[in-house]
């Protein structure tokens, strides 16, 4: 449905989008990740063909947006980033407006004020309404006329927990025949309402999967938290270590006849749940916890997006350059 | 066709905010206000030695200097609010073309500036009342206004793609239109004319607003009056589009 070749997008000298590619099919649900800046929006604003990309292609259904946006524009819904709307207007006037730019009629527009529980302020101006009211009007916008696609840049930006999770559910079940992007910077969002996530930084893909594989790839996924007795603390971390397919033992806390720590694969597609008990079945010991731990998706976000000491460097450069232009 | 129909949407939606915002109403008030006071105050209207019932010289006077302050301030918006608010990031994902949005929004401003002329209907009356007046001159004058009008907006237009800020817009879109009207006036034409030669200053002449409405007011609409306004209009809301798209890339 969605098909995004090499996408790239340059303003002026700095380089938000580089050499993006993905694809999404109908039925997906793809979560975009990143930190701020990382050039999420660029990239949606692309393939609703807001923005023209600097080259690469955005083909929707077929239809390459650079060649016939109109025809991809009725394709996709769309919520922007901040969700823009013009706040002169009541509610259902300004949905009506757009129901009629897309050719649909009232009984659409009543649709999407149910669907997005507007009913209560929908003769209401939309400058009188709170934050999230006027996010759930410009989501109203974006699925009135029942797209195929959605984008939906940060959909639950603003909005209260119980809000949050009713759009969570609502593209979760949109998603079952609809091919949908939404960028989100809420972690447990993606475990929540995606089949799929991409993380981006700075302007390119570091990691595309489902959000299960992406946790598998943590530090600390496929480890195993565990405590034993019934053996001298130390004892038990050398029968540990000592084990095939362990690669380390990090101990937390050990006695005279207790440890307890954690057991990391030597390799991540180990699982070493059953060797451990069948150690402590064999030498009598009393295997009280056993925890696998699946890694966390906040964990592999920091590792692959951690950028920090790279921009200190570069700022002392830029900093430097500023001297040297000074002399 | 349906080229037409999305003008049409984006037209009631724009003239529709216009009124929402109050400004149409202050604008087409302090405009028959100005020009109606300027005419019977200021000019020797009633003056008893007035030869002729006529509004050439005295009423549409006035409209030009008048549509040159409150064309920018209809217009100051158009495209400057809808980047500042970001909602143009919303009619542009709509499935449109940017020349319908830009066509439409410029006929719904077209359309208030043109009310508030219309609503100077009083002294045609007046005029009529008191004496026969010439009627080609009376709708040479309006389509002078409106034509004027237009193209002041049309500059605006395409200023206001140029920045977020309405102010600013208002601030050079003012500016471009007085310097417009500013080098075709007789007496600059003249000094031109004397220092630069006659060539340049008929090109100055016919690039200049002046001369195009005093002609126009008199009764004379001439093919190249309405080339003038009409190819200046086109290029304005050409210009717009440019900008707009060349933002984005």
């Amino acid at each position: 449905m969605i098909s995004v070749e090499n996408l790239s997008k340059s303003f002026g000298q700095k380089l938000a989008v580089d050499d993006i590619s993905f694809e999404v099919k109908k039925g997906e649900v793809l979560g975009f990740l990143g930190p701020n800046g990382a050039g999420k929006s660029t990239t949606m604003r692309m393939v609703t063909g807001y923005l023209p990309p600097t080259s690469g292609e955005v083909v929707i259904d077929g239809i390459n947006v650079a060649d016939d946006s109109i025809s991809a524009k009725q394709k996709i819904g769309y919520l922007p980033e901040s969700a823009p709307l013009y706040s002169d207007m009541t509610v259902s006037s300004f949905l009506s407006f757009i129901a009629e730019l897309r050719g649909k009629g009232k009984s659409d527009v009543d649709a999407a004020i149910d669907t997005c529980f507007l009913d209560p302020v929908k003769q209401q101006s939309i400058d009188t309404l709170s934050k999230g009211y006027r996010h759930r009007t410009c989501l109203a916008q974006s699925i009135l006329h029942d797209p195929e696609i959605l984008v939906l840049d940060e959909p639950t930006d603003g909005l209260d927990p119980n809000q949050k999770q009713e759009v969570r559910n609502l593209i979760k079940r949109m998603g079952e025949d609809k091919a949908i992007i939404f960028s989100t910077h809420i972690l447990e969002e993606v475990e929540a309402a995606c089949t799929r996530a991409i993380i981006i930084d700075q302007g390119r893909v570091v990691a595309d999967g489902a959000p299960d594989e992406l946790k598998a790839k943590a530090t600390g996924a496929g480890s195993h938290t565990v405590k034993i007795s019934g053996m001298a603390g130390s004892g038990i971390r050398s029968e540990l270590s000592s084990m095939s397919g362990v690669g380390t033992v990090r101990e937390f806390a050990s006695s005279e006849s207790s440890f307890s720590g954690q057991v990391l694969p030597s390799n991540k597609v180990n699982s070493n749940a059953e060797s451990i008990f069948n150690l402590c079945k064999e030498k009598g010991l009393l295997l009280e916890e056993l925890r696998v731990e699946k890694g966390r998706l906040d964990d592999v976000f920091r590792e692959i997006t951690k950028t920090d000491t790279e921009i200190s460097e570069r700022k002392v450069k830029v900093d430097e350059s500023h001297e040297a232009v000074q002399d | 066709m349906s080229a037409l129909k999305n003008i049409w949407i984006v037209y009631n939606r724009e003239l529709k905010a216009q009124f929402n915002s109050m400004l149409a109403y202050v604008f087409i008030v302090i405009f028959v206000l100005l020009s109606m006071s300027l005419t019977f105050l200021l000019d020797d209207f009633f003056a008893p030695n007035a030869q002729d019932a006529s509004l050439e010289f005295s009423f549409f006077r006035w409209p030009m200097w008048l549509l040159m302050f409150l064309a920018p301030a209809v217009g100051m918006r158009l495209w400057s609010e809808e980047q500042r608010t970001g909602t143009i990031e919303l009619l542009l994902t709509m499935p449109l073309a940017v020349w319908h949005a830009i066509v439409g929004k410029y006929l719904a401003a077209l359309s208030v500036i043109t009310i508030a002329i219309l609503f100077t209907f009083p002294v045609v009356i007046t005029v009529a009342y008191l004496g026969d007046p010439d009627n080609g001159t009376v709708w040479g004058g309006y389509l002078a206004c409106i034509f004027y009008g237009g193209g002041a907006l049309a500059i605006t237009c395409a200023v206001s793609a140029l920045t977020r800020s309405s102010v600013a817009c208002l601030i050079i879109a003012l500016s471009l239109c007085f310097g417009q009207l500013l080098i075709a006036i007789p007496p600059v034409l003249d000094y031109v004319a004397d220092n630069w030669g006659g060539g340049f200053a008929d090109v100055l002449g016919s690039l200049g607003t002046w001369a195009h409405y005093t002609e126009m007011k008199r009764g004379v609409i001439s093919f190249s009056n309405i080339v003038f306004y009409f190819s200046m209009i086109g290029f304005c809301l050409f210009l717009t589009s440019v900008v707009i798209k060349s933002k984005r890339s």
